[in-house]
């Protein structure tokens, strides 16, 4: 079992390298100057050439990358231009955010989208039917921000109940780190509810018109055995690699989510440093995201054949 | 899980949320997220706002912009305008404990002139040296007299920063500011939040109400306004002037107004790279041509319900600099068509107009791209992120771009940079040796009166061919909490958070 393992752990290394190439490749394309958008207002020359000398931005690109790749090597993702602070500080500060978020998010939508797609399955053409795709419209067809906007309104502004925006770590305060981000983890888990929903639903009505299905209920076995031991474990697969790219996703930050709650998370900070041509958080947040992006992927291979017997091989 | 248990969970923590809020505590709401918050290294107008809390000054400016004493008790001038001696403040203290003096005030002077990467260097440039005399009194020698020095020592070139931790952080000093101000800095988590809480020791505590002040970057206004009126904060600034009416109709909510320091205009392509090479760039009279075609009263009640101040020059009629002699000048269609005839020039003349990102941006040259095609120009809007718009201005890749400029306490912060010669801001490359030889005597010549002669001088050539045409000054709007007392909008549009206080 796993023999797969060493190889597609091997796998990363040239991935990764690949990845941080293209990262700073990329980010090089972008119109503008980062050390004109960093001299503020004045533009004073003088300060502008300190600017580029210090941070490497007069020098060949390939010189820049090693410089880059060197430090990451040594786990010095570089300092950002507009903050001054080390790139390692601030993604120790975000990934706590955005994992809490994601996971509150990754609930909201497992335990709205797989049962949901499993009624809908189970009880085809039935109301129930009809009411779980209706969501589904709802959740893939509203955007994030509207959601979003609504909920503080009617949340926040009407009722009072919850804070309209923040973020507080649960480890200060429990209850407070909760209400803050109780909003915006059900705003992005919706969506991903809606996705999740209509894989799990056309994955268990394959599953549930298989032959194997049929010969388990020709058994006599009970139906909540047939559903949940057979066609379930089988149709959970797709779902499972679906679950893991949408966590990734959600780990590499939401950003529209973020900045309408005012989330300090990746997404926020991520298309600041964008706006800003802050280079290194640029560089820094993509790479760490990448490779938690590659890493969930390598999980859902092994979580198959956990699930999957038949893999096992 | 139930939406019901979900909701008496959230009750749980809501109680806890109202809890932590019940002290004096004063929560601030910004449009973004401060720079590096080092006076030296500084360079947003956000994190200006944070250290009107953190960093006392030399000076500062009153309601009017009258410039007042604040760690400064006096300055006085020497009959060349080379010297100027300053008295400083007795028993005046650090947040470290360390005491304010004529050392430490050469020090932070010295810092922000000489450190590397320094962006008030430019600001302090005129000074030559700085001198301790007594204890309490330095002296500036002056390369030359430079008549906005005093108004620079009432922004980030004149706040104080402790030599010890100064010396002890470098450049790590934004990190953990240490200064003279009535709040003490506690925490940052960037993009979050910035907490200060009240410094015991200031020499001004009476002022002082709050126990903390926390400042919170939230970029969406509409949020930013939705938290206010959630009671999650007691002020905001740059609220939208969409959201003006709905502020005002709220009993728990003030509207709080001033007008800007700085102005809003259109930079023009005169002497920079190929495409200033065309008639509007090479004939001044295509440029007023292009002036008489647009309403700037229009322009404000289409897009802003009339609430900004419309005008056509770099500082604002409340400004004692304001030259009334040169008024805006009236919408003139027939007028235009014809000076684009006299100068040889057959419509429609095509126009590459830069214009941010934004909304209001956006609208507003909307607006001017109508009102210009009526006398003959194809205005072609080019909506351009910021930072790709500093490039392509610095190349002349435009011929016109909608820049906004913060504004300066001092006339001169906001002219010389964008009209002289090698001015670092004349993104259009207009020159004129003459309007130079005016600026340069403004700046070193005492005297109100004195100097708004010379800038009438000036204004003559820059406001019929110079390279900026001025629309409007923005007005700041601000929402506060209506039990918050004690504010007042600045000229600066910093908020000062001395006064304030709960009913």
């Amino acid at each position: 079992m796993l023999k797969f393992l060493p190889r597609r752990l091997l796998q990363l290394i040239p991935t990764l390298i690949l990845v941080s190439m293209i990262i700073f490749l990329l980010q090089q394309l972008l119109p503008g100057d980062p050390a004109l958008v960093m001299a503020g207002e004045e533009k004073d020359p003088v300060v502008i050439a300190q600017i580029r000398k210090q941070y490497r931005l007069d020098q060949p690109l390939p010189v820049q990358y090693f410089y880059w790749a060197k430090g990451v090597l040594s786990g010095d993702l570089g300092e950002s231009m507009r903050i001054k602070k080390p790139v390692t500080e601030l993604i120790r500060e975000k990934l706590p955010v955005t994992l809490q978020l994601a996971t509150m998010a990754m609930a909201f939508a497992l335990l709205i989208g797989i049962p949901a797609g499993i009624v809908s399955a189970v009880k085809r053409n039935s109301a129930w039917d009809v009411g779980a795709n209706l969501f589904a419209l709802w959740g893939l067809s509203t955007p994030n921000f509207w959601l979003g906007i609504m909920l503080i309104f009617l949340f926040s502004v009407k009722l009072g109940w919850l804070p309209a925006s923040g973020f507080v770590s649960p480890f200060e305060d429990l209850g407070q780190s909760l209400a803050t981000t109780v909003m915006p983890a059900f705003v992005l888990g919706n969506a991903i509810a809606a996705v999740l929903m209509r894989h799990m639903r056309s994955a268990m009505l394959q599953a549930m018109a298989a032959d194997y299905v049929r010969t388990a209920r020709a058994k006599g076995l009970l139906e909540k055995s047939v559903i949940l031991k057979h066609a379930l474990r089988n149709a959970l697969t797709p779902v499972i690699t679906l679950g893991a790219l949408e966590f990734g996703t959600l780990l590499s930050g939401a950003v529209l989510t973020e900045q309408v709650f005012s989330i300090p998370g990746f997404g926020k900070l991520i298309v600041d440093a964008v706006f800003n041509r802050d280079y290194a958080v640029v560089q820094g947040v993509v790479l760490v995201t990448a490779s938690i992006y590659i890493t969930l992927n390598l999980l859902a291979d092994i979580a198959y054949v956990l699930v999957n017997p038949r893999l096992r091989g | 899980m139930k939406p019901n248990s979900l909701l008496a969970g959230l009750g749980l923590a809501l109680a806890l949320t109202g809890a932590a809020h019940a002290q004096s505590t004063l929560r601030i709401g910004l449009a973004e997220d401060p720079d590096v918050l080092d006076p030296t290294m500084a360079r947003t107008y956000v994190g200006r706002i944070v250290f009107a809390s953190l960093c006392d000054k030399l000076f500062d400016i009153d309601d009017k912009l009258n410039i007042v004493a604040q760690l400064a008790l006096s300055h006085e001038a020497s009959a060349d305008g080379k010297t100027v001696t300053i008295k400083l403040r007795p028993g005046v203290k650090f947040h470290d404990g360390e005491p304010f003096n004529a050392e430490a005030a050469k020090f932070s002077l010295e810092r922000h002139m000489g450190m590397k990467g320094s962006f008030r260097r430019a600001e302090l440039s005129q000074i030559d040296k700085v001198e301790a005399v007594d204890p309490l009194t330095i002296r500036l020698q002056l390369k030359a007299p430079f008549s906005p020095l005093i108004a620079q020592l009432t922004d980030r070139s004149g706040m104080m920063v402790s030599p010890k931790a100064a010396t002890a952080l470098g450049d790590k000093f934004g990190t953990a500011p240490v200064c003279a101000g009535p709040y003490r800095f506690v925490e940052r988590v960037a993009q979050d939040r910035i907490v200060v809480e009240r410094f015991k020791d200031y020499w001004d505590k009476d002022r002082v109400h709050f126990d903390r002040v926390v400042y919170r970057p939230i970029q969406d206004s509409t949020v930013r306004l939705a938290n206010l009126r959630s009671g999650q904060l007691d002020i905001l600034e740059r609220l939208l002037a969409t959201d003006v009416g709905e502020v005002k109709k709220d009993p728990k909510l003030r509207l709080a107004t001033g007008t800007e320091l700085g102005y809003q205009g259109i930079t023009m392509n005169i002497a920079n790279g190929e495409k200033a090479n065309t008639p509007f760039g090479k004939n001044p009279k295509v440029r007023l041509a292009f002036e008489l075609a647009i309403d700037r009263d229009a322009i404000n009640q289409v897009v802003f319900n009339g609430l900004q101040s419309t005008d056509n020059q770099w500082v604002s009629a409340a400004n004692p600099y304001h030259l009334s002699k040169f008024p805006v000048p009236k919408r003139d269609v027939a007028k235009a068509r014809a000076l684009l005839k006299e100068a040889g020039v057959t419509a429609p003349l095509p126009l590459d107009f830069m214009v941010p990102n934004n909304p209001e941006s956006r609208a507003v040259a909307e607006v001017i791209q109508s009102m210009a095609a009526e006398a003959g120009f194809d205005v072609k809007i080019r909506v351009t992120e910021f930072a790709t718009s500093l490039n392509e201005a610095e190349k002349g890749n435009y011929q016109l771009y909608f820049l906004a400029w913060s504004g300066r306490t001092d006339p001169d912060g906001n002219i010389f940079s964008f009209a002289s010669c090698k001015g670092p801001l004349n993104y259009g490359r207009y020159c004129d040796p003459a309007s130079d030889e005016l600026l340069t005597k403004a700046r070193s010549t005492g005297g109100q009166a004195e100097r708004k002669a010379i800038y009438e001088q000036f204004a003559a050539k820059w406001l019929t061919e110079g390279g900026v045409l001025y629309l409007y000054h923005r007005t700041l709007l601000f929402a506060h909490a209506a039990n918050l007392e004690g504010y007042k909008v600045m000229p600066d549009g910093l908020i000062r958070v001395t006064d304030l206080k709960m009913k």
